[in-house]
């Protein structure tokens, strides 16, 4: 671009206009944005959120008290006392999870060997007290059921990846 | 009834009260729409939607804030000076009011129609920084004061690009009447042949009423908010309302001098149907929406580019052109007023 054209096109203010234009371009564009409470994101079925405890269909819990996810957890987040119950299986007789400390990174969900504790799309579970987050056996098994349609949904789609 | 107000003196007394009623309460509406219109303009330009929770689309959005700003506690810091301090909001407040007193929405339909009504108007609006001073200055605080020394120094630099574009129009008139200057545009608006006065005047008055690109005294990133740190609830909302009345103002001068006041675009059925009035709000309405848009799309001028820019380039251009201006009146012999 010669000096001339230079002059011309600062003098004419071409790129303020062209400027204003894209402005006014995005004016009348569909928005972006998600009312959020009222409407909501498309999750991955990997998306990692709140923790929860599965059963089996006839009720009875998942967890063998392997203690893989205990063991795994970077964070070191997991709490988990086990011993034999009365008909000899071998369960757990607490199971915490300080929701303060994960970083919901999915690696006990990784290590579980039958798929008992998971990751749920749940993301909305924000407490009035820190005491709230720190989930026990109840808790976590509370979500499990809740949430049962949609995390073995999730699975069953994720599976194929894995 | 028209005696009484025509001829008694409680009655003209009452009748100025009313006739200002009615131009600041539409005026103080017109500027708590202004701030959702910018939200949701700028939002929009940022595709995202703005307010939208109170009310249909927000339309209540601009009194939720109201309400806000009046029940949160007015802070007056230790260090300040407490007159000057309060006294600050006030007069920004009360100068981008009374400033409307001479602006013309009809043929002869303003408070005052007064002769030297553009000398008024450059003496109120040049009268402005002084609330950005003291409050800058009677605030105690560096931002404040930086806010404030900056906006004085910026403010005072268009004034003059903003003078010179306002003699090349009055050149061009033959008056310093705002009534007579808008009746001078029936055949053509002046921004047509006067355009780059146009433009100048446009992004001088960006600047005059401290706006993006040019909202340096505010500079949110560097200085907090400039001369108004540490203004809260009703304070605060003076100097907010009065800077939004002043691009009400700006708006209502850029329409007057250049777009033709409240005249239609053209002196035709379809348009001269719409009353005067109605064309003088949908040309400001357009000007706030351009001061919008450039706030949307431009970032913020460095402190020196905008020095610059007033003094380097504004001046010689604006000075240029004046002398362009009444060099081309005098030739043709279009010079109003006895020299020709």
């Amino acid at each position: 671009m010669n000096a001339l054209t230079k002059a011309a096109r600062s003098m004419l203010l071409a790129e303020l206009a062209a400027g204003m234009g894209a402005t006014l371009k995005a004016f009348f564009k569909p928005k972006a944005t998600i009312n959020y409470p009222y409407e909501k994101g498309v999750l991955s079925p990997r998306f990692r959120g709140e923790h929860a405890l599965r059963r089996y269909p006839n009720g009875e819990e998942r967890c063998i008290a392997c203690k893989l996810c205990e063991a795994t957890c970077p964070a070191e987040a997991i709490t988990i006392e086990a011993e034999p119950r009365d008909d000899g299986s071998r369960r757990t007789t607490r199971y915490d999870i300080d929701m303060t400390k994960c970083i919901y990174c999915g690696l006990c969900e990784e290590a579980c060997p039958v798929d008992a504790i998971v990751e749920g799309p749940n993301y909305e579970f924000a407490t009035e007290t820190r005491e709230e987050l720190m989930y026990d056996k109840d808790k976590l098994l509370a979500n499990g059921d809740r949430w049962e349609s949609v995390l073995a949904r999730r699975l069953e789609l994720d599976a194929p990846y894995r | 009834m028209a005696d009484f107000f025509f001829h008694t003196t409680l009655g003209q007394l009452l009748l100025i009260v009313l006739e200002s009623l009615a131009v600041l309460v539409p005026l103080l509406l017109g500027v708590a729409y202004l701030t959702l219109a910018e939200r949701k303009v700028m939002a929009a330009m940022q595709l995202r939607k703005g307010p939208n929770v109170n009310g249909p689309f927000g339309v209540l959005q601009a009194f939720a804030d109201a309400i806000k700003m009046l029940t949160k506690e007015t802070v007056i810091p230790s260090g300040a000076n407490r007159m000057l301090f309060l006294f600050a909001p006030f007069l920004t407040f009360s100068l981008a009011m009374i400033a409307w007193a001479v602006i013309p929405t009809g043929n002869g339909l303003a408070i005052a129609n007064i002769n030297v009504g553009i000398l008024y108007l450059l003496a109120i609006s040049s009268l402005g920084v002084y609330g950005m001073l003291i409050a800058g200055w009677a605030s105690n605080s560096k931002y404040a004061f930086l806010g404030g020394l900056r906006s004085a120094a910026q403010m005072v630099s268009y004034e003059v690009s903003i003078g010179l574009v306002i003699v090349s129009v009055l050149l061009a008139v033959g008056s310093l009447n705002l009534n007579d200057i808008v009746l001078a545009q029936r055949h053509v608006w002046f921004c047509l042949p006067m355009f780059p006065m146009f433009i100048v005047f446009f992004i001088s008055a960006l600047a005059e009423t401290n706006r993006a690109p040019f909202d340096l005294p505010e500079g949110e990133s560097e200085l907090v908010a400039g001369f108004f740190v540490e203004y809260s609830a009703l304070a605060f909302g003076l100097f907010f309302l009065g800077e939004y009345a002043n691009m009400f103002l700006m708006s209502g001068m850029v329409s007057i001098l250049f777009l033709g006041g409240w005249l239609p675009p053209l002196a035709i059925a379809p348009f001269t149907w719409i009353p005067g009035p109605l064309w003088l709000i949908a040309k400001i309405l357009f000007c706030l929406f351009v001061f919008i848009w450039v706030r949307a799309t431009f970032p913020r001028y460095r402190y020196d580019q905008l020095m610059r820019l007033g003094w380097k380039v504004f001046l010689p251009f604006s000075l240029a052109w004046m002398v362009l201006t009444a060099g081309f009146l005098m030739v043709t012999g279009l010079l109003p007023g006895g020299a020709g």
